[in-house]
This record gives C-alpha cells, structure tokens and sequence, in this order.
C-alpha cells in the first residue's frame, strides 16, 4: 500500500473501504473466505520490498485490523500474529513480540514447533 | 485425452489437423485440465506447509516480494497452515541463508526441525513484470512450484500458472474464487512498478487454491472453521 504512506490516511482508508465492498456485492456468495485478510498481504509485500517501510505505521494498521477481525467474530490469516511479533521485534519492542508468538502458537498449534523455537532461540534479529 | 494420431492416411492428417485445431482453441477458454494425480498427496494428508522464497528468473526485483506476499493466502485458504512468509525470511537468514536458492537446497530434515511443517512449497517465478506490446504494456506473472514431504521428501504436488494484467476481470470465476481475486485484485492500487503484485495474486491462486485446475486438494482446516456470525 505504497500509496498509502503519501495520501491521506483516512482518504486511502475509505477507499478501500469501498472498493472491498464493491467487491463483495459485485459478486455475493454463501462461502465466504476462511480468514479476514484486510491489509495483511499487503503488509508483507511492503516489508519484503523494504526500502522507506515503517514498521509502526504497519503495526498500527495490523492491530487495528485484528480488532476489527475479532468484532466481527472472525479469523485473522495463519501467520498474522507470527509478522507482527516480526515488526515488533524490529522496533526493538520483545515483549509484545513475544506475546504475539504466543498467540500464533495458541491459534495455530500447527505452528508449536517454529514458535517455539523462535521464542527460545530468539532468532528473528534485524538483518540489515 | 486421446493423442495417439494414426500417420496412415489422409484422413488422419486431417482428424490431427482438427484435434491440433480444438487442443488450441480449448487452451485458449478455461484449460481443459488434465486430471492431476494427488494420490500421493492424499496419502501423506499434510496439514502444514512452509513456503520458501522463490527463485527468482525474471529480470525483475520486484519478482521475489510480490510473488512470495501473495502465495499464503490461496493455501491457507485452501485449508492448509502456514508460517508469515517474511518471518521465515527473517529467520532463513538470522541462520546466514542469504538466498532463495540456498533456501531451496536446504535437507528437508533441517527445514522439518526448525519449522515443524509437514510439507514445502518450492516456488520458481519464470516471468514477471510488463511485457511491451505496440498499443499496451500488460504485466504479465508465470510460476512453477512443488509441493514436497517434508518428512521424507516425497513429491506431492506439481503446478504451474500465468496470469495477465490483460486479462478481463469479468472473465474470473464467481462464488469463491471470484471474491478471492477480487480481494486479491483490489488491494493495491499502487504505483506503476507495483502493478504485477496483483496480477502475482492472481496466478498464486490459480497455481495452488483448492478448486482450480491445478490447486491442492483441501487441507484439514477447509470448512472447519466455524462459520462467521
């Protein structure tokens, strides 16, 4: 969401907004995705990218997008909380990275091992 | 399909001549698919997947991210876990794994030990990025991956798929995979140099998303969510 960084928050927000919702009515099924992936794919094309990417505005983002996924009595995407605990663990903030490995871990028992191993060896360091 | 042409005679070179005539055509609409064999898939029933980076053979840089952000959510929906991509990044190269390729040459009892997931996607982009024509420039996004046990590096699954800017969106599928690629579509509406991103969601999805042609079989998380209220 490169755009994103240069308009307006709110502008590129609603937006979004619209154009999710004109997706949803343009074609309305009784099968809807397993998870709410709002913003979340695009937040790991932008970290990959690198370059000017702020890990606190795509933290805010995600948080606030977990909120939203958990009043509407939805599922966040396998991995959500594995990259945020990766952006906090950017801005030099481990608890709420650990947190946050702990509660992929507990969403996903599938993922026990990895976090286990990341939450003992305290691996995922900055590089770079 | 039946392509065992008969050289014998005249007739046959013009029942060929026909079969080569309809093969194309039937390649242009929604491929006729070849019934992929997932016996082994099936057999194996992983219930996670880790995706590597890709390698890259496309010129552009662009290629790795935009091909690696997108290739999630067509198997977690599919039913499948898997890890954030940028985390196993992160990881890959905490442990001085610099590159996909030497990602990709890593024992899958090494990668089974660190990350615990039952399966590997390998994943090859073999195009990305615009392609220039006289009138149009379209971005154009072609892939090629494998599917392997971890566990005792059996091959599970083989895809490939291309998709194009130039495509009309009124032609994609409704029901699921329609909003699937809507939303996949939508989210960006970025600068010129981001447009293959999308155009990468749609192929990822087409390549792997349970469903499609080439996808998976479903893992054990399809549908087994309780549905939303």
């Amino acid at each position: 969401m490169s755009y994103q960084n240069r308009l307006p928050h709110k502008a590129s927000r609603a937006a979004g907004a619209l154009l999710a919702c004109a997706g949803l009515v343009g074609c309305a099924t009784p099968t809807p995705p397993l998870y709410d992936w709002g913003g979340y794919t695009s937040a790991t094309y932008q970290f990959l990218k690198g370059g000017d990417f702020d890990p606190r505005l795509s933290i805010i983002r995600l948080e606030e997008q977990l909120q939203k996924t958990a009043a509407f009595g939805r599922a966040p995407p396998p991995g959500l909380h594995g990259h945020l605990a990766l952006l906090y663990t950017k801005i030099g903030d481990d608890s709420n990275a650990q947190n946050h490995l702990l509660r992929e871990r507990a969403r996903f028992p599938e993922s026990a091992a990895y976090m286990d191993f990341l939450l003992k060896n305290s691996k995922i360091k900055v590089a770079q | 399909m039946n392509r065992r042409l008969s050289f014998r005679s005249f007739r046959s070179y013009l029942a060929a001549g026909f079969g080569v005539v309809a093969l194309l055509i039937g390649g242009c609409a929604t491929n006729p698919p070849p019934k992929k064999d997932l016996t082994a898939f099936q057999a194996a029933k992983p219930a996670s997947i880790l995706i590597l980076p890709p390698v890259n053979e496309s010129p552009d840089v662009l290629a790795l991210p935009g091909v690696l952000s997108q290739l999630a959510l067509p198997l977690a929906e599919s039913g499948y876990y898997v890890p954030s991509v940028a985390l196993v990044e992160e990881t890959l190269k905490a442990n001085g794994v610099q590159t996909p390729a030497e990602a990709h040459a890593i024992e899958p009892s090494k990668l089974r030990e660190i990350f615990g997931t039952d399966a590997v996607l390998y994943t090859t982009v073999k195009r990305y990025g615009s392609t220039y024509r006289l009138l149009s420039s379209d971005a154009v996004v072609e892939l090629r991956a494998q599917i392997r046990d971890l566990r005792n590096n059996e091959l599970l699954w083989e895809g490939r798929a291309t998709a194009s800017s130039a495509e009309q969106q009124g032609q994609t599928q409704g029901g699921l995979a329609g909003l699937l690629i809507r939303a996949v579509v939508d989210q960006i509406v970025g600068t010129l140099t981001d447009r293959s991103h999308p155009v990468a969601g749609i192929a990822s999805l087409r390549m792997l998303k349970t469903g499609f042609p080439e996808g998976v079989p479903p893992g054990p998380r399809a549908r087994a969510m309780p549905s939303p209220r």
